[in-house]
């Protein structure tokens, strides 16, 4: 049987590590590589670098990351932000990641889930969503509608149809991130995080307000994620990676423990 | 899985030449794709031959991940002959239950059946970073050193004389994965070490 995974969100801006509340006033709080490389030692299952540098001329500064966190850290991680074509993901992939996660473009050009996928298998490509919730309309019917550029425009699309054809499109993980929830640490979505996971047939990762330990208990159960994601609550040392395993360990979830 | 051995101080190439491949100390052949795709590839190189007769000489081998699948004798995935470096098959996970997602993607437990020196230090409850759809199935049940539940329970690491292979990716899971690449570093392509 698999593990339920815990996945740790680092937010870089210009290589720094940053956090965002709602998206908004983004803060600086470290150094991305060094702090990976803690929560790898310290039994993290995997992680996610999202790119939100604000200008492209400093896009470059993330490959360095990337090539340094994969030198010593030696567990899948996926990058995102701003990658556009499959070259871009090609570029993260050789630098060392695992997986490209892709969102904004994905919305706008649905062909690079399909091209990414075939260009490196499905494992490799991470469709990450974010979604907001809305009064349901013949549009939305399911109450969840896709958002872009970070969460500043509405798409128009339903959330649950968008993760059906992500993954018909070749996508082969889902991050399913509630802005309405993100960076509140009052808890998971978990029943728009359900409902995509009984609405697909890959593997689904909860993302957005984690803030502690039973949150992730219940998102990896009620809300039946095969991961979640976690930032602040690490980032800020509200707990730990092995705090947080011992007590899903402790309620049944199976987890990794090291 | 290059970075991970610089990680551990050793060094390696990535060749398409199969006289390197014949010449090399020891090989690590990982893989990830289509197994039909992969075999042509290596035919049309004369990798195949040149795998086949580092394997006879006695030069230790580790696949990984395809590259623990294409070393049977064939493989479902394309229908299609293989190295045939461990008599056997690659079978595709067929599940009723659709809560058993295909590929298995993630951290399983390795549960060790065999002694075996690229074993060394396995834990019984270690985990390690899966990502496939189909798994090995050798002939002889001595061929398989480590085994993992997912559905079924499957053959998670295999060997045969200098050929060690794990369906798992050692170069993603951790200091567990990082230990088994340190024990194929040090082996000497003997079943046993004594």
């Amino acid at each position: 049987m698999l593990s339920k995974r815990i996945i740790a969100c680092l937010d870089v801006r210009d290589g720094n590590l940053a956090k965002s509340v709602k998206f908004v006033d983004t803060k600086e709080i470290g150094d991305p590589v060094e702090t990976a490389r803690r929560y790898y030692e310290a039994g993290i299952d995997e992680l996610v670098f999202y790119d939100i540098t604000a200008s492209s001329d400093h896009r470059a500064i993330l490959l360095d990351v990337v090539s340094a966190v994969a030198a010593q850290v030696f567990i899948p991680f996926s990058v995102g932000g701003g990658l556009r074509s499959v070259e871009d993901c090609s570029k993260v992939l050789l630098a060392g990641a695992e997986k490209v996660n892709v969102n904004t473009a994905a919305v706008q050009n649905p062909r690079l889930i399909a091209d990414a996928s075939r260009a490196f298998g499905a494992q490799c490509v991470v469709l990450s969503m974010d979604v907001l919730a809305v009064p349901p309309s013949p549009a939305v019917p399911s109450g969840y509608e896709i958002v872009t550029y970070g969460g500043r425009k509405r798409t128009g699309l339903d959330a649950l149809a968008w993760a059906r054809r992500g993954e018909e499109l070749g996508a082969g993980e889902l991050v399913v991130n509630s802005i309405d929830a993100d960076g509140t640490q009052e808890g998971y979505e978990i029943n728009l995080t359900r409902k995509i996971a009984e609405a697909v047939g890959i593997p689904v990762i909860a993302s957005g307000g984690g803030g502690k330990a039973e949150h992730l208990y219940r998102v990896l159960t009620e809300g039946k994620a095969d991961a979640a994601l976690v930032a602040s609550l690490l980032h800020y040392g509200i707990t730990t990676v092995v705090e947080l395993k011992k007590h899903l360990d402790q309620r049944g979830v199976k987890v990794r423990m090291i | 899985m290059q970075r991970a051995l610089k990680f551990l101080g050793v060094e390696s190439v990535i060749t398409p030449d199969p006289e390197v491949v014949r010449r090399a100390e020891r090989i690590v052949f990982p893989g990830v794709g289509n197994a039909a795709a992969a075999m042509e590839v290596l035919r049309e190189r004369g990798l195949n031959q040149a795998l086949r007769e580092a394997f006879a000489r006695g030069t230790p081998i580790l696949g990984i991940c395809l590259g623990s699948q294409i070393v049977l004798t064939r493989s479902e995935e394309g229908e299609i002959e293989c190295l045939n470096l461990i008599p056997g098959e690659c079978k595709r996970f067929v599940f009723s239950d659709p809560a058993l997602k295909i590929p298995q993607m993630g951290w399983n437990r390795v549960r060790p059946v065999r002694p075996h020196p690229f074993l060394d230090g396995l834990g019984a409850d270690e985990e390690f970073y899966f990502v496939h759809s189909y798994y090995p199935r050798p002939e002889d049940a001595n061929s398989v050193l480590a085994e993992c539940e997912y559905g079924i329970v499957f053959p998670a690491v295999i060997g045969r004389a200098n050929l060690v292979a794990a369906q798992f990716h050692l170069e993603k899971s951790g200091p567990a994965g990082l230990r088994l690449l340190r024990n194929f570093v040090a082996w000497n392509g003997t079943a046993r070490d004594s």
